[in-house]
């Protein structure tokens, strides 16, 4: 089948496409290049006038796991107000900041989204991360295994055992749980704070272990280079939240001593002490120590106003948080000698100082960052947005005018605290698909997606062209995934299931017996059964394809 | 799958049979009779042990022998003309609970699980204030005070204490000292006999959320005028009190099943609450028992795909959630559920409740109900006749379970899956 999607204007980064009209032709689900002129064309798509781009792609977002399913369980009410009705296509299910994972896929896909990766999948739940991403619809997806609090790392660290045992570790949990990337949250903090530490700063030693969170990023960082993983070690830092954390960001960067580094939901680690209220904007000097760096990549994690449900493998800081819950509700959770979690509703107000200077200290990190392949649009969902907000977010950075407004209507003294209202700068579509495909691709590593050309994966998004930019991309002409229609006119017509990518690093076996052992003597699992096989990924994903992607070791 | 068989031995294997879900038992096969060769608690071995290859093995319709492909065929008859069919029991695996929360959808039915009178108890504190809880290797390692809200632990999952609470290496130390205080009027008989050293508070069960309601006062530290509460002097309670602030990691755990009582949310809630107060100064958390039947599984599935668990109907089209209206027993009471679908793939003596609703049963052989119902189609144990996963009582870990024989048993997943071929055909 020869599909040919004619005239569109095309944005396709990776290939220095900036809003040429072009065709793109799609075969047995791929785009291919240009047929030669004897072969049929079995289904054209009149597209001019419209905004051509690959499937967006979202690199950090809540979709699957244990404590969504808490916030679930947590929120009737989000669901009650916000239900998903069965179609002839598809089932029903509910939700707008803890939705089901089948409103999840129906919406990502309804707003041109094909790609989504959770990036906090404990290696004892990754059964139940693959399962929920496996009964989330047409999206592909993928995770970020996380490390970093469990006591098997925090035990190798403390021995000093060589970094090549750390890394076969590493190896082994990207392999036994089918993952991505590795994620670190609140390194050492989350272990921390059940021996009842309620902060841990980067060079403070953990109570029993002695490491401090700088050893654990370093080692976890170094582990990631040398396995060759595409993806750099995703970020979650220290002191999430409080004022002054910027010191600590900049630090975290400097942790890595050089090698990748990605820091996630930036924003929440922005913050200065200065001001009457101790509470100010460090965006300027966050962007520019991203802007300088040659290894440092980061997604914003904007907050927008209104409710939500904040959901993170930071047990220490959501605990911190908990009394600013609301509705006045939450759940904590200690696991499994290996993380954590905190699971905190949240209403995010623009007449409340705090919420207002961090809704423009998101954006000023958006729009003060140069290089869009250096940042990620992200809103953390949930924690500092529900993802379908993300047409609401790109208005803001693209139309200037409308960004001025809103920002004339958070509380005053947070306005006089931030620069944004000086900052001219207006994202263009091309630098929004860089921001949403092509970098995303690219940092993990994934060839297949997050362009057009040919061999890429036939998923793309269709927009018609709009001045009312929330418009435009809330609610895409055409989404394309494999192929195959799926959206039309912002309703998904047909449902597939998208497949799952990961990595496999080679290690060596002998650290399968040290885990057999760790396992027997002090946990309640067998390692063996922690380990997911290949015919169970399947059977999660409904026959979905598994793509497992190269990893290049550095040479040594 | 995970595990491995050696000659007839399986190893790893993953027991279904409480929440506990230990997967490092031995078991092994011989000529379709199973015996645990190691680690397997009474109550495991008497499960596994029971399962012979079972006889009578043919579904029925209408009490009549007949093939799966007929019975597919007249559940889909039945279900096709109900209006409004209820699928209970709903003890089944993750395949099982994915099948039938599919059903459910395309007729419009209501799901509820068997155990949610006790599931509510819990799922009402969790949508209410939330709680601060924890998981079996954390207990394992860390916990140096567990106190019990008047469960009998050793009789519900046998190999806890062995496993969470006696062990004396832990990650930390090879001297592990965990104290056991039990609220309740008295020690339980399997408690007594087991040789744990556990200190009695003899408190009545139905008044545990005035005893909660009491420490919370006392941690908080404000003056109390009563001086007995719960039927207990309130120097005990003090002494409790303190010796929960002074624990580095307390535990509080309670089996909702047992609060059998009107609004025993309210205690359970009370519990919760007490334990985040702690949480200002020390570490302590709450550890609800739970877990059988599949009950925390077939909630986790519902859950994830449509935002809500039991008690969810799902005929106008949208996930409506009403934990008081959409109860099997008063949906059957009332006449509002026109066909019942009762899932009891563990233990055949969970049958269906008695009504004169029209039933579908997917049971285990040899279930005998009380009336013989329109259609009873027998389906293996997941773990024993089919792999599966199944999700362990603190909700994180999913184990992976294990073909353990031959069976010409389906699934519950597999039966699932012919009534809607069978529905299909119309």
């Amino acid at each position: 089948m020869l599909l040919k999607l004619k005239g569109g204007r095309v944005y396709d980064p990776a290939h220095g496409i900036d809003g040429e009209v072009r065709d793109i032709y799609l075969r047995d689900g791929r785009i291919v290049a240009r047929p030669a002129p004897g072969d049929r064309i079995d289904r054209e798509y009149d597209l001019s006038g419209r905004i051509v781009m690959a499937g967006a792609i979202d690199m950090h977002t809540h979709i699957g796991g244990g404590k969504m399913n808490i916030a679930r369980a947590m929120l009737p009410e989000d669901h009650r107000g916000d239900p998903v009705a069965r179609t002839d296509v598809g089932r029903c299910s509910s939700g707008h900041a803890a939705p089901g994972t089948l409103a999840t896929g129906y919406r990502y896909a309804e707003m041109g989204y094909t790609a989504c990766f959770e990036p906090a999948i404990l290696p004892v739940n990754a059964r139940q991360a693959h399962l929920e991403m496996g009964d989330t619809p047409i999206v592909d997806k993928g995770g970020y295994v996380m490390l970093g609090s469990d006591d098997f790392l925090l035990r190798m660290l403390a021995a000093g055992e060589d970094q090549s045992l750390i890394n076969d570790y590493v190896a082994w949990t990207l392999q036994a749980t089918h993952c991505i990337g590795i994620k670190v949250v609140n390194p050492g903090g989350i272990s921390a704070f059940k021996f009842n530490q309620r902060k841990l700063d980067l060079d403070e030693r953990h109570p029993f272990y002695g490491v401090t969170p700088r050893d654990i990023v370093r080692v976890l960082s170094r582990a990631v280079y040398e396995l060759g993983v595409p993806h750099p070690l995703h970020v979650h830092g220290s002191n999430l939240g409080m004022p002054g954390n910027f010191e600590t960001t900049l630090e975290t960067i400097r942790a890595a001593e050089g090698l990748p580094i990605h820091l996630t939901h930036i924003q929440f680690h922005s913050y200065g002490t200065e001001g009457d209220r101790k509470f100010s904007s460090a965006a300027t000097r966050i962007s520019e120590a991203i802007n300088h760096s040659f290894n440092a990549s980061c997604d914003v994690g904007q907050i927008l106003f209104g409710q939500t449900v904040t959901a993170s493998g930071d047990s220490m800081a959501q605990h911190r948080n908990a009394g600013h819950a609301h509705p006045r509700k939450y759940v904590v959770m200690d696991i499994e000698c290996d993380a954590g979690c905190g699971v905190v509703p949240f209403r995010y107000r623009d007449r409340n100082f705090v919420n207002a200077l961090q809704w423009a200290i998101g954006l000023e990190i958006f729009l003060l960052v140069d290089d869009p392949w250096k940042v990620f649009l992200t809103t953390d969902h949930p924690n500092g947005a529900p993802f379908t907000s993300y047409p609401h977010l790109i208005r803001l950075l693209m139309d200037r005018t409308f960004r001025n407004e809103r920002l004339a209507q958070i509380h005053p003294d947070a306005q006089a605290m931030t620069t944004l209202g000086s900052i001219e700068r207006e994202y263009s579509l091309y630098e929004i698909a860089i921001m949403t495909r092509a970098a995303p691709a690219r940092i993990l590593g994934i060839e297949s997606l997050g362009h057009l050309g040919p061999g890429a994966a036939g998923d793309i998004t269709v927009y018609r062209e709009a001045a009312d930019r929330e418009k435009m991309f809330a609610a895409p002409e055409y989404v394309f995934k494999d192929g195959e229609l799926v959206v039309r006119d912002g309703r998904i017509v047909t449902l597939i299931w998208g497949r799952v990518h990961a990595v496999a690093p080679e290690y060596d076996r002998g650290i399968e017996r040290r885990l057999r052992n760790h396992f027997e003597r002090f946990q309640t699992i067998r390692a063996e059964n922690l380990r997911i096989g290949s015919e169970e990924m399947i059977a999660f994903g409904h026959g979905a394809e598994m793509v497992t992607h190269p990893c290049r070791r550095p040479p040594s | 799958m995970p595990g491995s068989h050696i000659s007839g031995e399986f190893r790893n294997v993953s027991c279904p049979f409480c929440g506990l879900v230990c997967d490092d038992l031995v078991v092994a096969d011989d000529a379709g009779r199973l015996k645990v060769r190691a680690n397997g608690c009474g109550m495991a071995a008497g499960a596994f042990e029971r399962e012979t290859p079972p006889k009578a093995s043919q579904p029925r319709i209408g009490g009549r022998p007949g093939t799966l492909a007929e019975a597919a065929g007249e559940a889909a008859r039945l279900l096709r003309g109900a209006r409004q069919p209820l699928f209970a029991g709903l003890a089944t695996d993750v395949a099982g609970a994915r099948a039938v929360g599919r059903l459910a959808d395309c007729r419009g039915g209501v799901l509820d699980h068997m155990n949610s009178p006790a599931g509510m108890r819990n799922a009402l504190v969790v949508q209410d204030t939330g709680w601060i809880t924890t998981t079996l290797s954390e207990v394992r390692n860390r916990a140096d005070l567990l106190v019990i809200a008047d469960t009998d632990i050793v009789t519900r999952f046998p190999r806890f204490f062995e496993r969470c609470i006696t062990n004396q290496e832990t990650l930390f130390g090879e001297n592990r000292r965990c104290e056991i205080i039990f609220l309740g009027p008295e020690l339980p008989e399997e408690m007594t006999i087991s040789g744990l050293t556990v200190k009695v508070v003899p408190c009545d069960t139905r008044r545990l959320h005035e005893a909660f309601g009491a420490l919370r006062a006392l941690v908080a530290g404000r003056q109390l005028q009563a001086t007995v509460v719960a039927g207990v002097p309130l120097r005990e309670w003090q002494e409790l009190a303190d010796r929960m602030q002074a624990a580095r990691y307390g535990v509080v755990t309670w089996a909702a099943a047992d609060f059998d009582f009107p609004h025993a949310e309210l205690a359970v809630q009370a519990i919760c609450e007490l334990v985040k107060d702690l949480n200002r100064a020390t570490r302590f958390s709450c550890l609800p028992l739970g877990g059988s039947e599949g009950d925390l599984t077939a909630d986790s599935v519902q859950l994830w795909q449509t935002g809500y668990g039991s008690r969810t109907a799902y005929g106008s089209g949208r996930p409506a959630y009403d934990p008081y209206h959409f109860s099997t027993a008063q949906l059957l009471q009332s006449g509002e559920a026109d066909v019942l679908v009762w899932i009891s793939s563990f233990n055949e003596a969970r049958t269906p409740p008695s009504c004169p609703t029209p039933t579908i049963v997917l049971g285990r052989p040899g279930m005998i109900c009380a009336r013989e119902p329109e259609v009873f189609i027998p389906v293996g144990t997941p773990g024993v006749d089919h792999a599966g996963h199944l999700f362990r009582m603190d909700r994180v870990v999913a184990l992976p379970l294990q073909r353990l024989r031959e069976s010409s048993l389906p699934s519950v997943a597999a039966v699932i899956g012919a009534i809607e071929q069978a529905l299909q055909v119309a």
